[in-house]
């Protein structure tokens, strides 16, 4: 995979990373991955954002070691490999976090370094960062993540005006409205998360409906995801095993819509 | 006397882990750990409950290696913030290791589990728990039981989410709600159940 790396970046700026990562490819929105600290943190605006920008400081500097490595790193081993950077930046991060801001060390508590196993840290590492050189590759971690930051914002900004009347602690409901405490508990964060997947099917029909090509746009592990480790949701996401740079790699430059990038179907 | 009273303590210790763990915190339900196979293994009551076992199996095992590590290996040598970059490790070459040794010593097994042995790797949920043992100071025993009663409650709860997408299969379902919104709602739903179980202790 590394060694056809060279020739496959072929174009691209910073910035047409960093829409891509916003936009094009929002990681939450359109991707659908990460879910876990999406549902789990996002019980206000306030916490989904410290969130976010914990994972794109992970995700930027990780990328951007990897591609330093990318040449280095024997093929048979890059998925450990990968890893471990990630691993150790996460733990860097962590430390970080508990001495300098510990209210959002507390409130984030176990997720910090569950990062490490957050798909979307290890899908670019995969994707992008192993087969680009390290401008590119920042910025790409910058795009996605400043792309999950704006969903968890997002989604916890409205758990958190429903369940709790307010946006980043201030109060914007009337008095009269009664809190619907459920919005920031548990069953809450499948209900938004069920809401936003409908809006994201409703979007893809009728896309397709006009002749649009909506491959990109997925919703989790919609189908049978038996074959989750060896293909299914990752290898949306890697586009690996033989079928060229997959998604990434034509985001990178050359054909955009190619049905072959995602894998699955 | 004493260490009889002791023995039942830790019994009874041991059994409010149980229940917690498997029920009141519920780790898909309410902790959001292991969602991907809670929504993608779960459209048939057979393949979810092969799942659950596997990562019964798994989890278990996983928090007794990172226990043994982490008080053996960390702990002694001082290095206990290491702990994410170790577990990951661990966890990985544990999954691996367990691949091949079913495959070589217990065929039987290995046919019913295997499938769902790679998928268990990128389970946050063995990590989220070889985490939380840590974090909780739990020894190892308890950790162990702890592991096992957090897949027991995955168990559960992705067996009964299958059940109902069996049934929900020939329903009516608005066009956009197909697929895995009304599967989110349904586990939505589950969850608030789940909730009542927050009495139990």
């Amino acid at each position: 995979m590394s060694k056809n790396g060279k020739s496959g970046y072929t174009g691209g700026s910073s910035m047409e990373r960093l829409y891509n990562g916003l936009v094009k490819e929002n990681p939450t929105f359109v991707l659908m991955l990460g879910m876990c600290p999406t549902l789990a943190v996002t019980t206000s605006a306030m916490n989904g954002l410290g969130m976010g920008l914990t994972t794109m400081v992970v995700l930027a500097l990780s990328n951007m070691i990897i591609s330093l490595l990318r040449n280095i790193i024997p093929d048979k081993v890059r998925i450990p490999a990968f890893i471990v950077v990630i691993a150790s930046f996460v733990t860097m991060v962590e430390l970080l976090l508990e001495g300098f801001i510990p209210a959002l060390y507390d409130a984030l508590g176990l997720y910090i370094p569950l990062i490490v196993v957050n798909c979307i840290i290890l899908g670019r590492a995969e994707s992008y960062a192993s087969k680009n050189p390290v401008i590119p590759s920042l910025f790409d971690g910058i795009g996605m993540g400043l792309g999950f930051s704006f969903a968890l914002t997002c989604i916890g900004a409205v758990r958190e005006l429903i369940g709790a009347g307010e946006i980043f602690g201030f109060r914007i409901m009337p008095e009269a409205y009664v809190p619907c405490a459920i919005f920031i508990m548990a069953p809450g964060a499948f209900f938004v998360l069920a809401a936003l997947t409908a809006i994201q099917n409703k979007i893809r029909i009728n896309g397709e409906k006009k002749g649009k090509d909506m491959s990109k746009i997925q919703s989790g592990c919609n189908e049978d995801c038996m074959n989750c480790g060896e293909e299914g949701c990752s290898h949306r996401f890697y586009g690996s095993s033989g079928k060229g740079n997959g998604k990434t790699g034509n985001a990178g430059g050359q054909a955009v819509k190619n049905a072959d990038g995602k894998g699955r179907e | 006397m004493r260490t009889e009273r002791g023995v039942s303590k830790m019994v009874k210790d041991l059994l409010i882990i149980l229940i917690s763990s498997s029920l009141v915190n519920n780790v898909v339900l309410s902790q959001f750990l292991g969602l991907c196979p809670f929504l993608g293994v779960s459209k048939k009551t057979n393949t979810a409950a092969g799942m659950g076992v596997a990562v019964i199996f798994v989890i278990t095992l996983a928090s007794a290696v990172a226990g043994v590590i982490y008080k053996f290996v960390l702990e002694k040598l001082g290095i206990t913030y290491l702990q994410t970059i170790v577990f990951i490790l661990v966890i990985a070459a544990l999954v691996q290791f367990v691949e091949m040794f079913l495959k070589k010593f217990m065929p039987s097994l290995y046919q019913a589990l295997g499938v769902y042995l790679p998928l268990i790797t990128t389970n946050c949920a063995v990590l989220g728990i070889a985490l939380t043992n840590v974090q909780k100071k739990y020894g190892i025993l308890t950790g162990i039981v702890n592991g096992f009663a957090t897949a027991a409650g995955f168990t559960v709860s992705i067996i009964i989410l299958a059940g109902i997408r069996e049934k929900m299969e020939y329903n009516d379902i608005p066009e956009s709600f197909k697929g895995m919104p009304i599967v989110l709602v349904t586990a939505g739903l589950m969850a608030i159940a789940f909730c009542g179980f927050s009495g139990l202790l």
